[in-house]
């Protein structure tokens, strides 16, 4: 049966249209997701006030590659700090201070092991500011944001719909009986 | 299971739902300042005026208008600066360290405390600023491409250490806190209207709360977490090598960097204890900021106090074992001489005084909790006074033996200290959620599985 606003009934070609399903508490949301996901509709991401444990999991995401990118940081700061040392106090101006050797490396720990912690956390930061595309903007809604209830009480699953496997009732169906507390149809198409 | 269950319940009090505790926390951000609020800001906005025309004064002057001389160099400026680097530390411990412990009860202090860290540490670095005489030409601590010849930075100076693990602690703490703070920002966004919505929308960094962002930025701060806890030890540890690798005696020593460590975790703690209580009260936010949170750290306090009492001890062993007769005049001197009442003051606040939180009942009063925490920040500023003064006011020509003496200038810039500090804080509790939405959300969510989970 095709729905009933004339709207969504245009065809979507390469496009998907996005539907809302709202929950007022963590575990329903989740189960509505585990639910959803096994009848075969396909969710896009689920918006929550908080990092709600499991929902990656349950979203089926792969764990993020977060961790290399600290360590390449890490290894980048450690590795300027000691060759920068190196570089300027025993090849480019050797100083002999107090009697010691001008290679001499315990002193050149601190410094390094400083500068590899903050190239490893500013990298770290760097990398999630890029990859979630979180930048300053003076726009006070975020074009992704179902509702400005998900930083406040509201669990918020996008569910996408295609021309193809899409069951509009099916969908109207689970929403009641998982408990949904409201349900918006259509909310943008991409 | 019950055990834990119990446990939990009491970190946020009367089972708030999810939209109650972001109104109750967002409510002292949204309503007009209160009495209590505009008369401390009016006391700290004074100090901190105070500081800035003594700092002026200081440095058209020069640091001749203070107390130091040929002998005691280091006086009020440095001993004010490992003061507030201490300070910082308990801010890091508790957003990092019991993050990676997975310490629940930390979350509703954490933001606090970090913000105590940022502010603690523009206060310190402040001082060896002020310090050098010439702050115009502070740039000179880095090192870049410069003309004056040989005359560039020494990587073998742990004075150039601090200045790379200062700065570092700055800058990654700073950056730890505002990470934390984005998706409560956020929240202020969907919550706010006007101009208002828009320079929190433009904090907030276009978060909208999906998964796949939350499940990176939980990542993220992990990370930070893990590389927050060795820099923190780091930054005090590098800050005691300023003395121990020195030649003087009562300086040099190796049982300085964790000796300062703890210490600095203790006074880090007692001066969390006096703001969040003091907030606490202010904020009405007694449901989120418990007793149960102010019982751990005076846990925290009387463990830290007596490692410190222990390290006192061992000092004035190490000295009398080592039969070195400059180590042992130094100690004499600093329990017995000119400057043994700040000597007993020290051990009276920092190690006497944690004492009563052995009791139960002191640990959760809040008048004792506030008495103890200020007493040990005074004990703990004169730790680092006996550290630094004793040790150079009676060095090896005794022609050259003084008594230092601060001027008022010096002590108008402390106060001044304590201004910008509490200017700081101030406004910080005006303009951004003093206890993290999120992290307390998840606490809820999880003390309700436990709870289901136990019966």
């Amino acid at each position: 049966m095709p729905p009933t606003d004339s709207v969504l009934a245009a065809p979507l070609g390469s496009r998907k249209r996005i539907h809302t399903m709202t929950f007022d508490a963590p575990e329903s949301a989740l189960a509505a997701v585990r639910r959803l996901r096994s009848e075969g509709f396909e969710i896009d991401d689920v918006h929550t006030p908080y990092a709600v444990h499991g929902m990656d999991e349950a979203l089926g995401l792969p764990d993020t590659r977060l961790g290399w990118v600290t360590l390449a940081g890490g290894f980048i700061g450690g590795a300027v700090a000691l060759s920068f040392q190196i570089w300027t106090h025993a090849i480019d101006w050797p100083l002999v201070i107090g009697g010691k050797s001008p290679l001499a490396l315990p002193a050149k720990i601190p410094v390094a092991f400083e500068l590899t912690v903050l190239f490893a956390a500013l990298s770290t930061v760097a990398s999630l500011l890029v990859r979630r595309r979180l930048y300053p903007s003076f726009s006070p809604e975020p074009a992704n944001q179902p509702s400005p209830a998900v930083t406040d009480d509201q669990f918020v699953l996008l569910v996408v719909e295609r021309d193809a496997g899409f069951r509009p009732h099916r969908f109207h169906e689970l929403a009641r009986e998982l408990g949904a507390a409201a349900v918006v149809e259509g909310w943008r198409v991409l | 299971m019950s055990a834990a269950a119990h446990h939990a319940e009491e970190l946020v009090l009367g089972k708030p739902s999810f939209g109650q505790v972001t109104a109750e926390i967002a409510a002292p951000m949204e309503r007009r300042p209160g009495a209590f609020w505009l008369l401390a800001f009016l006391a700290a906005f004074s100090a901190l005026v105070l500081g800035v025309v003594l700092i002026g004064h200081t440095m058209w002057k020069g640091i001749g208008v203070w107390g130091l001389n040929r002998t005691v160099g280091w006086g009020y400026d440095i001993t004010n600066f490992v003061f507030w680097v201490g300070i910082g530390h308990a801010g890091t411990l508790i957003s990092a360290i019991l993050l990676l412990f997975r310490q629940r009860w930390r979350t509703s202090i954490a933001r606090a405390a970090e913000a105590m860290t940022i502010f603690a540490v523009m206060c310190a670095a402040l001082f060896p600023l002020i310090h050098m005489g010439r702050p115009w030409l502070a740039f000179w601590v880095f090192p870049y491409p410069n003309t004056r010849g040989p005359i560039a930075v020494n990587f073998r100076s742990p004075l150039l250490w601090d200045v790379f693990a200062i700065s570092t602690y700055f800058t990654v703490s700073l950056v730890f806190w505002y990470v934390g703070m984005i998706p409560d920002l956020a929240t202020m966004r969907d919550r706010a209207r006007g101009l208002r919505k828009r320079l929190y929308a433009f904090f907030a960094l276009g978060w909208d709360g999906g998964t796949r962002t939350w499940q990176r930025y939980e990542k993220a701060c992990l990370l930070l977490a893990g590389l927050a806890t060795p820099l923190v030890v780091s930054v005090h540890t590098i800050v005691s090598f300023d003395f121990a690798t020195s030649v003087i005696p009562g300086w040099h020593t190796t049982i300085f960097p964790p000796y300062f460590v703890a210490g600095a975790v203790f006074s880090g703690f007692a001066m969390v204890i006096t703001l969040l209580l003091l907030t606490r009260k202010a904020l009405d936010l007694e449901k989120y900021i418990t007793d149960t949170h102010f019982e751990k750290m005076a846990k925290v306090l009387l463990t830290t106090g007596m490692i410190v009492g222990f390290a006192y001890a061992t000092e004035l062993f190490i000295a009398f074992y080592s039969a070195n007769r400059y180590e042992r005049f130094t100690f004499e001197n600093r329990a017995f001489g000119p400057y043994a009442w700040a000597y007993w003051t020290m051990v009276t606040c920092n190690v006497v005084v944690p004492q009563v939180f052995w009791w139960k009942r002191a640990r959760r009063s809040a008048f004792l909790l506030f008495v103890a925490s200020c007493l040990v920040n005074v004990g703990m500023w004169f730790e680092r006074f006996n550290i630094i003064v004793t040790s150079l006011h009676r060095d090896y020509l005794t022609s050259s033996w003084t008594y230092y003496r601060p001027t008022l200038v010096e002590v108008g810039i402390l106060l001044g200290s304590f201004g910008l500090f509490f200017t700081c804080f101030l406004i910080f509790v005006r303009v951004a959620p003093v206890v993290a939405f999120h992290e307390v959300k998840l606490t809820l969510a999880e003390q309700k599985e436990t709870a289901h989970a136990s019966h």
